[in-house]
């Protein structure tokens, strides 16, 4: 049964797939279908947010993420502002309260905000008038991630409901996982969690998945192959031994891949450690929608700060 | 084809139930048929049992192999020697050898040298972290493709408590038993002997009881809390096996070991041994009362294997004085002497009991061929002599190491031969291929 699309959204913020409904999900997804095709126009410009300001602040680096919304405002024309720094203000002695609250004297109607640390940004939509939108928080959440994750999967299948989803890797610290289990599991996809289980977080199951401690068992029928970047700079080698090992056991190969459904696809949120995580062959092998999801994701931001701007989803694309 | 009926003995073999006068014939290596008054097939060796138990080999899961690195104290070929000379068809060897077994290019290289002796089946055991050191995590996938059956950092504990829960988690995903040596270094404080009233008597630093429970109790509750698996090295307190208990009752799937030496001898025997580093073992001899509670647990079925612990050293190891010396004692020859003596003709357990702690058991703990007589499992046994009385002389040791606190000591009942893979490796004082 196909899920009805909300109205509109009901929160000010985009924080969290878990405080997304299905119909919301929906929504958002139906309306970067529309929002899309302003990739392919000449001039790839729509006036919509004209006269809005949005502050990227971006406490952890992120290259591919900022890029992605920076596009996605000024497609849409609204002023941007960038805020980066790997160093949380706290070192500097200011509190993320304090930091917000220097933002909001320059009154941006948006605040883009990524963190190291989970729950940060929902902490300051609490306390600012702004639409936060969670471009990853710590080990917590990266709900346009999971979004743009769910648009390139409706591209390939009619539905999201029942479809077999694959997600292997560091799933204890990976907010990519943790959106994606919440999304799909409200939409009715079936996900299983694969990684060694010093690399599953306890319980998984309560997220609505099932858990693998190798990857062959949980490729049978697969329709999607979700690999997670392994963080080299953030492992310490109590997680797992060595590349080389987690390559032989855990690394998704032509032959692994070979164990899922013939129209499997294969998906990665990026950066990419070929030779770890993904064998290259697979990787940019024709079953790969890696780059697809790149330009997916411009579209899905594009629509959730519209629809955050008040908009209803009948023409997103030329208001 | 390569048969052998082996005729007229007492058949013991737990997985099955059996306990009577049997024929059983192995061909090609498998156990054909176990049954009354066999046929004799054509072009078929006989060995005449009569008086003899018959039952499946006897697997030993901890021994320490000391090649690569340690060869003056043994050699894996000396090693398979001293292991079928004491009735046992398959060995499992610790990683601490040099370069220790942290890697698959070792594990690889013990499986070569065991083919090559062609005696007991030699099972490696590798390392939990990399070069012992309780760091980082070694190569357990890699390791586990090469044909380790288990992870242990033996003779060294996991200090480390979020390392042992990640080995546990990790270990899972190739189904390894993570085999743990208990001991809170910080509270063996140097020690070389149990502490009690015997340490203060005769003036050596002790290693109490509790420096092997609370790690014990550590580590049930993070197998516990992680659903790995975990094996308890020779355990040898009253507490540890009591938490054992706690432990399975709670539902936990924990396996555990007993030496064969930490039943046999106490504090006492260190006491009267002139500090004679020949009787320094880690963990250490116990008190009489621990030592009956340790026959209380193999009685009741709370210990699921027992050991030989072997640890060859050569005797200038043990011309250091008693806190210096090294720990450990040449066992692989002397374990099942001792098991039949004190525990099935002591009245402990029936011989049943004691082919479960020796054979079926510890194949089901590790996860290895044998440990029975059913037909198509793999032709390994032990031959028992129930009735021969022979005193411990380590100078017919196949070992090439002596270090022994049995010398001299009169047991009942030994091995009488042992056959691997249908052969007779094996047999009356004689090693080798027949």
């Amino acid at each position: 049964m196909a899920v009805e699309k909300a109205e509109a959204l009901t929160g000010k913020d985009v924080v969290g797939i878990d405080r997304l409904s299905a119909g919301e999900i929906q929504l958002i997804l139906e309306t970067a279908d529309e929002l899309l095709e302003v990739a392919r126009r000449p001039i790839k410009k729509v006036p919509t947010l004209r006269g809005y300001t949005v502050v990227n602040l971006f406490m952890e680096p992120s290259t591919r993420t900022r890029f992605s919304f920076e596009v996605a405002e000024k497609r849409l024309s609204a002023d941007t502002l960038n805020f980066s720094s790997s160093s949380s203000s706290v070192t500097k002695g200011e509190t993320l309260f304090d930091t917000a609250r220097n933002l909001m004297a320059m009154a941006p109607d948006f605040i883009v905000i990524r963190h190291a640390n989970s729950g940060a940004p929902h902490r300051l939509a609490e306390v600012i008038p702004a639409s936060i939108i969670n471009a990853g928080d710590g080990i917590n959440e990266h709900p346009t991630q999971a979004l743009l994750d769910a648009f390139t999967m409706r591209q390939r299948f009619d539905s999201l409901e029942g479809l077999k989803v694959v997600i292997a890797g560091d799933i204890r610290h990976s907010r990519v996982a943790r959106s994606n289990a919440f999304l799909l599991d409200k939409m009715g996809a079936e996900v299983r969690f694969v990684a060694p289980a010093s690399l599953l977080p306890r319980e998984a199951e309560d997220l609505g998945v099932s858990t693998f401690v190798r990857l062959e068992p949980a490729l049978e029928g697969a329709d999607v192959v979700m690999m997670l970047r392994i963080q080299l700079e953030r492992q310490s080698k109590m997680n797992f031994p060595s590349m080389r090992e987690y390559f032989d056991f855990f690394a998704l190969t032509p032959e692994r891949l070979a164990l899922a459904a013939e129209h499997a696809v294969v998906m990665h949120p990026g950066p990419m450690n070929r030779g770890v995580e993904i064998d290259s062959v697979v990787a940019d092998g024709a079953q790969s929608v890696i780059l697809e999801q790149v330009t997916n994701g411009v579209a899905i931001r594009m629509a959730i700060l519209y629809l955050l701007a008040g908009g209803r989803s009948e023409s997103p694309s030329d208001s | 084809m390569n048969r052998l009926l082996i005729r007229n003995g007492r058949v013991v073999d737990p997985s099955q139930g059996l306990d009577q006068g049997m024929d059983v014939l192995l061909e090609d290596g498998c156990v054909a048929a176990v049954g009354e008054r066999l046929e004799t097939p054509a072009e078929t060796s006989v060995l005449d049992a009569v008086g003899l138990v018959v039952a499946p080999g006897f697997i030993d899961l901890h021994t320490h192999l000391r090649e690569p690195g340690f060869e003056y104290k043994e050699t894996i070929f000396t090693g398979c020697r001293a292991a079928v000379a004491g009735g046992f068809t398959a060995i499992c060897c610790m990683p601490d050898t040099e370069p220790v077994n942290d890697d698959p290019a070792v594990t690889g290289f013990i499986r070569e040298r065991a083919e090559q002796a062609d005696l007991a089946r030699v099972y490696p055991v590798g390392a939990i972290s990399e070069g012992l050191e309780g760091a980082e995590l070694a190569e357990i996938g890699e390791m586990a493709a090469a044909g380790a059956v288990a992870i242990s950092d033996n003779h060294r504990p996991v200090s480390n408590a979020l390392l042992m829960r990640r080995a546990l988690e990790y270990a899972r995903s190739f189904d390894l038993p993570v085999a743990v040596h208990e001991e809170d270094l910080d509270l063996s404080d140097g020690g070389s002997m149990h502490e009690g009233g015997v340490s203060t008597r005769i003036g050596l630093r002790g290693i109490p009881s509790s420096a092997e429970d609370v790690m014990v109790a550590r580590d049930l509750l993070l197998a516990e809390f992680t659903g790995g698996r975990l094996h308890l090295c020779h355990l040898s307190t009253s507490t540890a096996l009591d938490l054992v208990r706690v432990a399975r009752r709670r539902g936990l799937a924990v396996s555990c070991e007993v030496a064969a030496h930490q039943f046999v001898l106490t504090d006492e025997d260190v006491a009267g041994a002139n500090y004679d580093p020949n009787w320094k073992t880690n963990p250490p001899l116990r008190d009489a009362a621990e030592v009956e509670s340790i026959l209380q647990a193999i009685y009741d079925g709370t210990v699921d294997a027992i050991v030989s612990d072997h640890e060859p050293h050569h005797a200038d190891d043990k011309e250091l004085d008693f806190s210096d010396a090294p720990a450990g004692i040449v066992g692989l020859e002397t374990a099942v002497p001792l098991a039949l003596d004190r525990l099935v003709h002591g009245r402990v357990i029936g011989l049943m009991q004691l082919v479960r702690l020796m054979s079926t058991r510890p194949a089901e703990v590790f996860g290895l061929p044998g440990g029975s007589l059913r037909e198509g499992a793999p032709a390994d046994l032990t031959l028992l002599d129930l009735r021969v009385l022979r005193t411990v002389d380590p100078e017919s040791f196949e070992s090439s190491a002596r270090n022994t606190p049995f010398a001299g000591m009169r047991l009942k009942g030994w091995p009488a031969a042992t056959i691997v893979g249908g052969k007779i490796v094996w047999q009356g004082g004689r090693v080798g291929p027949r």
